[in-house]
């Protein structure tokens, strides 16, 4: 299987002008390659370009019941199931015009903690570490260094392990139900991961150490971050979507502001803003536009990483998520502090006519949903919007900045820091080529 | 199967799927470096980018066949590997994108791509088995990461996996849970559907929606028939059998015979 193995490949004798491909991207989840061209010393061409299968989520989502969009787009990305369960019970009850219970709320927002824990914990240490260390992936940095992978094996297993606690199972949790939760934990189930969160508060804030001395290229990229904002709390099952130049919206107006279009070497669509283009949303975005709602010992934590309250450099991100890390220790261990079993486990929820939108803070990004229902509960349409996609522009934008003043270097060594720059991302192939639009352009 | 000196191989490979199969391995946190250290993990891009030469002892296949070049990988895939487990839904039943199957493919891809000319895809997404032969088809949306543990190590040692193929009822039986649609009227696919899960939904007072597919000896028209007496609606009955296998054979045929009334 040659073409499965990275390639890199002088495109002609010319000083200065290679093509640097990368066929399959590795330690990303999806499937994706990376095509940079340089010719007379200038990045012409930088593509992500993603290949994916498409799997017609949008399509298949009409004629089904409104109950079922949780379970059924859980199965987009299983590596952040809840997100996509999030983001459609709150575009659910956001339609029918319910709103749950207090109690319900927080579990929710525990139960996305586990998420945040596992996802993140998975991105720093399986995924991007091994890069600052040069090392081809966190099994052969065991070798060298057992005790930091264990650490965050163990890290993400405390947040899996909350996740199959109130989920049932870690990967396509079964509990989550538009109006609530078919099941709800009682205090002693909760004491119990209390003590695991414990240990992996403090396995958080050393991660935050650790990640904040390794090396980092010398880069920085001026972004419009794009964020969910709450009023009082770090956002992560909802908030209005503002941006660092400005924006500043509800929910619903999301398609009034964002547009999608469909490129040729992708099978994921591009999202960009309509009037200024690229942004970036995830880690960075939610830092940056959220500081201030992050806990002062959390905020102390970032210092200690080498942060300030922003960040700009995309390979910082791995110190970022290591502060949402701890953020999400501190968060679900305050929430099991404040659990109350609630009255209902959840509310019934009639259909009405009508469109729905939710967007709630995936581990990668905002990831919105729209649904349109009939006053049976049968969906007729469906938007589903992951962050990967709307990150991809930011990514190519990314490459061609970072490619530009290193093109001297040897074709391995650009390679593999052209992949790192796009595991900065922590790109979600599999989540972004599964959205659709239904706008349709006939031509 | 596997005896001498050398590590054997492991590759795991991916198609159409949502990787949370793939990610159950990851998930086997405690497990995970004894198993690299029994094997050399040889080739799994969500995990390295090392990429070392086949054959392959063991390949594990996530993911159902749904593109021309997927159809063409996979054989290669075969060729190269001694022994291939497929794992997951979409890889032995052609997963929740198996829907397509029941439709237009050419419809959706105008509904949701504008520019479908961009997009390749087949009119069906398969199962892996239904391209190249399979020596073990691992059920699950998700897989149990028990049940993959115990599948690598059985391969590991020559002898067949001790998967069980009974319904989710034994293992409510077995945990306790006082039957959902007896005691409460709750739906359930529980008696058609194989054990592998832990019966999680009933446990956690959900009726059971099938994520591991038919067992061995199911009885679909039968249980329709009671899920009718409890009040669902023939739609209902459909979509129930159509979710994340909706391709496998008994879950398909009944839904089409109840789709036909």
């Amino acid at each position: 299987m040659r073409e499965q193995r990275l390639s890199v490949r002088r495109a002609s004798a010319v000083k200065r002008t290679k093509t640097i491909k990368v066929n399959y991207l590795a330690r990303v989840e999806g499937e994706g390659a990376l095509d940079v061209r340089v010719r007379g010393g200038r990045v012409t061409e930088a593509r992500l370009r993603i290949f994916e299968p498409p799997r017609f989520f949008e399509a298949f989502l009409r004629g089904r019941r409104f109950t079922e969009a949780p379970d059924i787009t859980a199965r987009i990305c299983g590596i952040c199931p809840v997100a996509y369960q999030m983001s459609a019970v709150a575009a659910m009850e956001d339609v029918c015009g319910v709103q749950v219970e207090e109690p319900v709320r927080l579990l929710r927002r525990l139960l996305y903690c586990g998420e945040w824990m596992e996802s993140h914990a998975l991105h720093i240490y399986l995924l991007h570490a091994p890069d600052f260390l040069g090392y081809e992936s966190a099994i052969h940095l065991a070798r060298d260094h057992p005790e930091v992978v264990q650490r965050g094996l163990r890290l993400k297993k405390a947040g899996n392990d909350l996740m199959a606690l109130l989920g049932g199972r870690e990967v396509h949790p079964i509990t989550v139900r538009v109006g609530g939760f078919y099941h709800v934990p009682v205090r002693a189930d909760l004491a119990r991961v209390a003590e695991q969160l414990k240990w992996a508060r403090d396995a958080a804030l050393e991660t935050v150490r650790w990640a904040g001395t390794l090396p980092f290229p010398d880069y920085e990229h001026d972004y419009e971050f794009v964020a969910l904002r709450h009023p009082t709390e770090y956002p992560i099952i909802e908030g209005r979507l503002v941006s660092t130049r400005g924006l500043d919206i509800p929910v619903r107006d999301y398609d009034t502001h964002f547009v999608e279009e469909h490129i040729p070497h992708s099978n994921a669509l591009h999202s960009r803003l309509r009037v200024r283009g690229a942004y970036l949303v995830g880690p960075l975005a939610r830092y940056n536009l959220n500081f201030d709602r992050l806990p002062a010992a959390v905020q102390q934590a970032a210092r200690e990483g080498g942060l300030g309250p922003v960040c700009r450099n995309p390979f910082q991100s791995i110190v970022v998520r290591s502060v949402e890390v701890l953020y999400a220790c501190e968060e679900a261990l305050r929430l099991i502090d404040l659990y109350q079993p609630p009255q209902r486990p959840f509310v019934e929820v009639r259909p009405r006519a009508g469109t729905g939108y939710g967007c709630t803070e995936a581990p990668r990004g905002i990831l919105y949903h729209r649904y349109t229902i009939d006053g049976n509960g049968v969906i007729t349409e469906a938007k589903i919007v992951p962050p990967t996609a709307q990150n991809q522009k930011a990514m190519e934008e990314d490459l061609r900045a970072f490619v530009a003043p290193r093109i001297d270097l040897d074709h391995a060594t650009l390679a593999w820091q052209c992949e790192q720059a796009i595991r900065n991302y922590d790109p979600c192939i599999s989540c972004a080529t599964h959205f659709l639009t239904l706008r349709v352009d006939r031509e | 199967m596997v005896r001498s000196l050398r590590r054997p191989k492991l590759a795991v490979w991916k198609f159409a799927s949502c990787d949370g199969c793939q990610l159950s391995l990851l998930n086997c946190e405690e497990e995970l470096l004894a198993i690299a250290s029994q094997m050399e993990i040889a080739y799994f891009l969500e995990a390295s980018r090392a990429t070392g030469r086949g054959p392959y002892d063991i390949s594990l296949v996530e993911g159902s066949i749904s593109t021309p070049h997927d159809a063409e990988r996979i054989k290669a895939v075969r060729r190269i590997s001694r022994v291939l487990v497929t794992i997951g839904a979409c890889a032995t039943a052609g997963g929740i994108q198996a829907l397509r199957n029941f439709s237009q493919v050419e419809e959706w891809r105008r509904l949701v791509y504008a520019r479908p000319e961009y997009v390749q895809t087949l009119e069906t997404s398969t199962p892996v088995a239904a391209h190249v032969p399979v020596d073990f088809e691992l059920r699950g949306c998700p897989i149990s990461k028990t049940q993959l543990v115990e599948v690598i190590s059985a391969f590991l040692h020559g002898r067949r996996p001790a998967v069980p193929s009974h319904s989710v009822c034994m293992e409510c039986k077995r945990r306790g849970t006082p039957c959902v649609m007896v005691a409460r009227g709750t739906p359930c696919l529980g008696p058609i559907t194989q054990a592998g899960c832990g019966a999680i939904c009933p446990a956690y007072g959900r009726g059971c929606y099938g994520c591991y597919g038919p067992t061995e000896t199911p009885n679909p028209t039968s249980l329709m028939s009671w899920w009718k007496g409890l009040g669902v609606e023939d739609g209902d009955l459909v979509r129930v059998l159509r979710t994340f296998n909706a391709g496998a054979e008994a879950f398909r045929a009944e839904s089409e015979r109840r789709e036909a009334h």
